[in-house]
């Protein structure tokens, strides 16, 4: 281990080249066959190189309205990702000191992270039935004829569908926070409060730039949880469907490659969402370098 | 309290009431609502809100009256528990590896941060991409056996690679290792150097360190990545659903099918109980470790 390349490094690198290959190589193989010929099926040889599958995704041919799935899930993680840098941020100043009830919110958020998500999501889903039935009868019996007529239902994509992929980002952002403040050195609030910034600019000129790395990385879970959640969202989302509920009902009954040029848009989206993130990770923190020692050069 | 603290604690309260608001409204009301459902009467197309234990009777069915042939909750859960069991423990062993080689192997911190986000990145993309991915595998004219009948190896498909227990435990192990390589490796870094050099100036061989150092002060991290795993197989319903061809059962799945022919009450008991045996499991697995402690 003292001197660097020992046998155990070539053992323990190739194990880490073969753990790579296999989280890598079927999403490969899947990206490859999205390609496949108009003639292709769901598996190797590639029967020609085409777009068709991709095209066919586009018109919206066999498959249930794609289109409108994939705006939905996009909406609905923006949506959770501003919230959840919101919430965790605020959240995360909170619990740089203890204050009572602290530990119980805390444990209620681990809790949340483990309770099974079918569990989480079968609440959810009965809350929003119970709240149904308790308006429909409210408008029974005060003769509210309007809400008896046109009242449906409360559950929804940004009611009860947003609440339950918040359960999901909300402690993730949360365990963020702690990372970062743990690290956070407390003599540049000092400094800042010295030089009579109130709280707010306190916030707004030191500590925000300082954190805003790990907050823009708060806001790639966020999205991306959200993007990709089946199991919170299954009992939880109404009438429509998100992207990745469709895509696994598209399991069970598609046979033809347009499943995979499903799943290589929606990694694209993914990857693309990740790869501006940490370009944008990058840039902030280089420009943190750049600027950070401002001795010597007065103010501005 | 002087007035100071108690306003320093409304500005915490604050700041954290708009988390702890979700909180109450999507996680603590609806947990409490599926204990309550899970005692209600129901017929065939709604659920009574009066007290009855049916949900929990009409789960458990023939538990005791068919002994020892087991039920179909205990024969369930035996199914669950054994995938819990094969996915934590190969999940344990690659991600101990991996995390192992990334904190210790690798030198330059610009390599560490590369590496760990090549491990990262399909966390941040679709599950059910993940495992439709391995269909084209392995599937019954799949790459696998192709390349299997091709090269004279077996005479027709292997029929069990797809659609199986194999590939649902395949499926979990590839989506999940990640939640045990991140807290593994999170404990590592931070072990002291020094300790590790004086293990072997003290004549301990690579093993022995390994072993009696590294594994012990790694122990917060893998509790926790076992947590994380343990949890997601007890409740998952989706990959079991898609890698099983929907004909596996597990705990998760019970519930699932139970919502999808609008039982509630029953689905609430079944879920109150996985809600049980997971919490179970995991007092028992901070219980071992504590236990390890103390020997």
């Amino acid at each position: 281990m003292t001197d660097g390349r020992s046998r155990a490094f070539y053992f323990l690198a190739a194990f880490f080249a073969a753990y790579v290959l296999f989280l890598y190589g079927p999403m490969i193989a899947i990206f490859v066959l999205s390609f496949q010929g108009p003639d292709g099926g769901l598996t190797f040889p590639m029967n020609g190189v085409s777009l068709t599958w991709f095209a066919k995704l586009w018109e919206g041919q066999g498959i249930v309205d794609i289109g409108a799935a994939f705006w939905r899930s996009a909406r609905l993680g923006l949506v959770v990702m501003a919230l959840t840098v919101a919430i965790s941020v605020s959240a995360g100043l909170a619990f740089r000191r203890r204050f009572p009830g602290s530990a119980f919110l805390f444990y209620v958020a681990i809790a949340s992270l483990i309770v099974p998500s079918i569990v989480t999501s079968l609440g959810i889903g009965l809350e929003f039935r119970l709240i149904d039935d308790t308006i429909k009868h409210l408008a029974d019996t005060f003769g509210w004829a309007y809400t008896q007529r046109h009242y449906t239902t409360a559950m929804g994509l940004f009611t009860s569908g947003l609440g339950a992929h918040l359960t999901w980002t909300l402690p993730f952002g949360l365990l963020i926070m702690f990372a970062v403040f743990n690290r956070f050195d407390p003599r540049y609030e000092e400094a800042a409060r010295d030089l009579g910034a109130t709280p707010w600019q306190t916030f707004r000129f030191v500590v925000l730039p300082i954190i805003l790395p790990s907050v823009v990385g708060i806001g790639l879970f966020g999205f991306t949880l959200s993007w990709d959640e089946i199991a919170r969202s299954s009992q939880a989302i109404g009438s429509v469907n998100t992207l990745p509920l469709d895509l696994q009902g598209l399991t069970t009954t598609v046979t033809t490659p347009d499943i995979y040029a499903l799943g290589t848009v929606t990694s694209a989206v993914s990857f693309l969402v990740i790869g501006l993130t940490l370009t944008t990770i990058r840039s902030l923190a280089r420009r943190r370098t750049r600027h950070g020692d401002d001795s010597g050069s007065g103010l501005v | 309290m002087t007035p100071s603290t108690i306003s320093r604690h409304m500005v915490a309260w604050a700041q954290a009431a708009p988390m702890a608001l979700v909180f109450l409204a999507f996680f603590l009301v609806p947990l409490a609502l599926v204990v309550m459902v899970s005692f209600w009467d129901y017929n065939d197309y709604a659920m009574i809100p009066t007290f009855s234990g049916r949900g929990y009777t009409e789960s458990f069915e023939g538990c005791l009256t068919r002994l020892p042939e087991a039920c179909t909750m205990l024969k369930t859960y035996g199914q669950t528990l054994k995938f819990c069991a094969m996915v934590w423990a190969i999940t344990l062993v690659v991600g101990f590896t991996v995390a192992y080689f990334l904190a210790f192997h690798v030198k330059s911190v610009t390599w560490q941060i590369a590496l760990s986000l090549v491990c990262t990145i399909p966390f941040w993309t679709s599950n059910v991409i993940r495992m439709i991915a391995w269909i084209p595998l392995l599937g019954r004219n799949g790459l696998i056996n192709k390349t299997l009948v091709g090269l004279h190896i077996v005479d027709k498909p292997i029929e069990w690679l797809l659609y199986s227990q194999f590939s649902v435990v395949l499926a979990l192990v590839h989506l999940f290792t990640f939640f045990m390589v991140i807290p593994i490796f999170n404990s590592m870094i931070r072990i002291d150097k020094s300790l590790i050099e004086a293990a072997y100036d003290a004549g301990a061989s690579g093993w022995q360190t390994l072993w009696t150092v590294i594994v012990p002060l790694c122990k917060p991290g893998i509790v926790i990545g076992s947590i994380f795993v343990v949890t997601i197989v007890m409740g998952d319903f989706v990959t079991i659903g898609v890698m099983g061809g929907q004909q596996i059962a597990s705990a998760g799945k019970v519930v699932e099918t139970h919502l999808n022919a609008l039982q509630f009450p029953v689905a609430a008991a079944n879920a109150v109980i996985l809600l049980g045996v997971t919490l179970m499991i995991i007092a028992a697995m901070s219980k071992l470790v504590d236990v390890r402690k103390e020997l």
